[in-house]
C-alpha cells in the first residue's frame, strides 16, 4: 500500500509514530497530485514550495511537542472558497482570479493550529453556484472514476483530489448539498456540520444563513477527526454557535443497537434512479442487521425545499457578491467611461453565466414589490420545512435518504439547463434549510461503476448520532475501493488561445507537457504552478 | 426529475418578464446585460419564478419568516483593534491604486 493511499488517521499515525516524515508525506501526495492532477483537475493551485516549507517547520512542531493531534503532519487541500493568507483564493472566478487573501479562514487557523499542511487550492463550480464544477472559469474537473463524468459539486475539485489520493483529505463547503452530493459522486465521505458548527470566517460568503465548511475523506473516523479539529467557536462570525461536546470522535462506535432510523417515503418516488434506491435499502438493511430499527415515513414539504432554496440563496447571493466591482481586488475591465461603468463592466466580464443568473434572480426577489411574494414567502417555507424535521425528529434519531437521485453525470450534460440541475439537489438542500448535520457515505457502485452514496442526516447539534450510524455501516461495508484511474481519450482546448491539449490518462505527465505548446503553459502558470495540464482548458467533443 | 409539475418546456409561462423588469433588476444586480442575454435572462427568470410559483400552494399565514435557524442576538463588545497595518498587503491586491490608495475613475468634476 502506498503512502496516498492511507487515510489522514492511518497517515497521522506513522507520522506520529516516526515511521515516517511530514516531508515523505507531504512529497507522496505532491507527486501523486503532478502525475495524475493533469486528467483529473482537481486543483486550481498547488503550493509545492509552501507545503514543503511548511511540512519542515510542522515536523520541528511536531519534534519539539508543539503538535499532538491525530491529524499533525498531514497534508490537505483546501476549496478555493475558503481564505487562506498569501495563498490565491479564486472561487474558481475570473473576477477573483489573481486574489491572495491577507488573512485566512478561521477553520484553516484551526488547522494550522493542529499542524495541517496546505497542499493547494481545489477546483469548484464559480462561487459555489452549481452541481457539477463545470461552471468553474478554470474549466471543468473530472470524476476519476470516469473522466467523462462529472465528479459533482460545488465542492468537485475537493472531492475528486481525495477520491483520486492526491489528498488525504479536503474541505469544502455546503450550501445546498455541495460537500455531499459530490461525495456521493466520487465515492468519499463528506460531512457538512450543523449550522454555526464551523466559523465562516475567511469563506467567501454566498448564501450566508446556509453555508458551512466541513470534511471530506476517505471515511467516516476521517470526517470526525477533521470536525472535531475546526469546529470552534468564533466571534468573528455573528452565527458561531458556542457548542459543548465537539469531541465527534468519542462517537465512532460500532453499534446501532436501538437507533431509530427514519426513510422519508417521499424521497423515494419518482426521479429516483432505481439503483440509488437499491442502496439506500442496502445501507438500511445492514444497520437493520445491526440492531438498528428502520422504518420509512412521511416528512413531507420535499418538493418545497428546491424553489424556497433558490430565492433564498439568490437573494443572499445578489447582496453577497455586491462586493465584487473591480475596486478594491480581483478583475477590472479595461475600457470603461465612468465610475458605475467600471463597476458594471467589471462585474459583466468577470461573472460566469451561473452567478450572473442568480444574481439577476436574487436582486429581482429582493426588489420592492417582490419582496413579501417571494422572499418573504421563501422564509415562511423554509419555517415550515425545519417544522417538518422537528417532528421527524420525535420519532428518529437519523433520517437515512439518498445523497443524489442519480450517480455523476456525463460532462456537458447539466449546463444547458439549470432548472433541471437545480433539481438534483432535492435530497440535500432541506437539510441546509433547516441546520441539520448531514453525511454522505458510499455504499457501492452502479451498473456503469459510478459511486453511490447515502445519506445520513441527523437533529440539530446532534452529529454524534449520523457518526455513529455512518461508522457502524461502514464497519460492515469494509474500505471503500479507491478508483482505478485510465486514460479519457478525450482532448481539451485553451479557453485563452485555442491550442489543443492532450489532456489524457493517469501518468501521461510528460506527454501532456509536451504537447502543451509554449504559449499555453505561460497561461497555465498565470494559474496554477505544478499543473501539466491547462487549467483553463474545456472539452471539445 | 424531469416529470416534475411546472416545469416543462410546453407549458404556458405565467410569468412574463418585461423589458423594463430586466433593465431595472440589471440596475439593481450592476451587471450589464448584451441583448442577447438580456433576452436570456427574461427566459431563464421566467421559468424560475414559475416554478418558485408553486410555494403559493403552501397556506404559509401565520408563520413567521425564518432568517435563521437558531436565534441570533446582538453581541455588543468594545471596539478594540485587534488586527495590525495590513494596507500594504491590502492594496496589493487592486487593480489600482495610487499615494496607498484605491484609485478610481474620476467621479467629481
Amino acid at each position: 500500500m502506498q503512502l496516498t493511499d492511507l487515510t489522514a488517521l492511518e497517515l497521522g499515525r506513522k507520522i506520529k509514530e516516526k515511521e515516517i516524515s511530514v516531508r515523505e508525506a507531504v512529497q507522496a501526495s505532491l507527486d501523486r497530485i503532478a502525475q495524475t492532477d493533469g486528467a483529473v483537475g482537481g486543483f486550481v493551485t498547488v503550493d509545492a514550495e509552501g507545503a514543503l516549507a511548511r511540512a519542515d517547520e510542522v515536523q520541528k512542531g511536531i519534534d519539539a511537542g508543539q503538535y499532538t493531534g491525530l491529524l499533525a503532519g498531514v497534508p490537505v487541500a483546501v476549496k478555493d472558497n475558503i481564505c487562506t493568507e498569501g495563498l490565491k483564493t479564486t472561487c474558481s472566478s475570473k473576477i477573483l482570479y489573481n486574489f491572495v487573501p491577507t488573512y485566512s479562514a478561521e477553520a484553516v487557523l484551526n488547522m494550522n493550529r493542529a499542524g495541517a499542511v496546505i497542499l493547494g487550492k481545489t477546483n469548484m463550480d464559480e462561487f459555489a453556484m452549481g452541481s457539477t464544477t463545470e461552471t468553474s472559469a478554470f474549466g471543468p474537473t473530472r470524476n476519476p472514476w470516469n473522466p467523462d463524468h462529472v465528479p459533482g459539486g460545488s465542492s468537485g475539485g475537493s472531492c475528486a483530489a481525495v477520491a483520486a489520493c492526491e489528498a488525504p483529505y479536503a474541505l469544502g463547503s455546503d450550501t445546498g448539498g455541495s460537500i455531499r452530493q459530490p461525495a456521493s459522486f466520487c465515492g468519499v465521505t463528506g460531512l457538512k456540520p450543523t449550522y454555526g458548527t464551523v466559523s465562516r470566517y475567511g469563506l467567501v460568503a454566498y448564501g450566508s444563513s446556509l453555508d458551512q465548511i466541513g470534511p471530506i475523506a476517505k471515511d467516516v473516523s476521517d470526517c470526525a477527526a477533521i470536525l472535531e479539529m475546526i469546529a470552534s467557536y468564533d466571534r468573528k462570525d455573528s452565527t458561531s454557535i458556542d457548542r459543548r461536546e465537539t469531541d465527534f470522535t468519542s462517537a465512532l462506535v460500532d453499534d446501532v443497537k436501538g437507533l431509530r432510523v427514519g426513510i422519508p417515503s417521499d424521497y423515494l418516488g419518482e426521479g429516483l434512479d432505481n439503483e440509488v434506491r437499491a442502496a439506500v435499502m442496502k445501507a438500511a438493511d445492514v444497520l437493520r442487521e445491526k440492531g438498528a430499527v428502520v422504518e420509512e415515513f412521511d416528512l413531507s414539504l420535499v418538493e418545497y425545499a428546491i424553489p424556497a432554496y433558490y430565492v433564498i440563496a439568490s437573494a443572499e447571493a445578489s447582496s453577497n457578491l455586491a462586493r465584487f466591482d473591480g475596486v478594491k481586488y480581483g478583475y477590472r475591465a479595461k475600457d470603461y467611461e465612468s465610475l458605475h461603468n467600471m463597476y458594471k463592466k467589471s462585474r459583466s466580464e468577470g461573472f460566469g453565466e451561473e452567478v450572473k443568473r442568480r444574481i439577476m434572480l436574487g436582486s429581482f426577489v429582493l426588489s420592492s414589490g417582490y419582496y413579501d411574494a417571494y422572499y418573504l414567502k421563501a422564509l415562511r417555507t423554509k419555517a415550515l420545512i425545519r417544522q417538518s424535521f422537528d417532528r421527524a425528529f420525535e420519532k428518529y434519531d437519523v433520517i437515512l435518504a439518498p445523497a443524489s437521485p442519480t450517480t455523476a453525470p456525463r460532462l456537458g450534460e447539466s449546463l444547458s439547463d439549470p432548472l433541471k440541475m437545480y433539481l438534483g439537489d432535492i435530497y440535500t438542500i432541506s437539510v441546509n434549510l433547516a441546520g441539520l448535520p448531514g453525511i454522505s457515505v458510499p455504499v457501492c457502485t452502479d451498473s456503469k461503476g459510478l459511486p453511490i452514496g447515502v445519506q445520513l442526516i441527523g437533529d440539530c447539534f446532534k452529529e454524534k448520532n449520523i457518526i455513529r450510524a455512518a461508522y457502524a455501516y461502514e464497519q460492515a461495508r469494509g474500505r471503500f475501493p479507491a478508483p482505478e484511474l485510465k486514460a479519457c481519450g478525450t482532448s481539451a482546448v485553451c479557453r485563452e488561445n485555442g491550442d489543443r491539449v492532450s489532456a489524457c490518462g493517469a501518468g501521461n505527465m510528460q506527454e501532456i507537457h509536451e504537447a502543451v505548446p509554449d504559449s499555453v503553459q505561460k497561461v497555465c502558470k498565470g494559474h496554477s504552478d505544478l499543473r501539466p495540464a491547462c487549467p483553463a482548458a474545456k472539452e471539445v467533443g | 426529475m424531469e416529470s416534475c409539475d411546472g416545469i416543462s418546456e410546453g407549458k404556458v409561462m405565467a410569468n412574463i418578464i418585461s423589458d423594463e423588469t430586466i433593465e431595472y433588476v440589471g440596475i439593481l444586480a450592476k451587471l450589464e446585460l448584451s441583448d442577447e442575454e438580456k433576452e436570456q435572462a427574461k427566459h431563464d427568470i421566467g421559468r424560475m419564478l414559475d416554478y418558485v410559483d408553486k410555494l403559493n400552494e403552501l397556506d404559509t399565514s401565520g408563520v413567521e419568516p425564518l432568517s435563521h435557524v437558531f436565534p441570533v442576538h446582538n453581541v455588543f463588545r468594545e471596539d478594540v483593534v485587534t488586527n495590525g497595518d495590513e494596507r500594504e498587503k491590502i492594496l496589493a491586491n487592486a487593480p489600482e491604486e495610487k499615494d496607498g490608495a484605491f484609485k478610481v475613475p474620476k467621479t467629481v468634476e
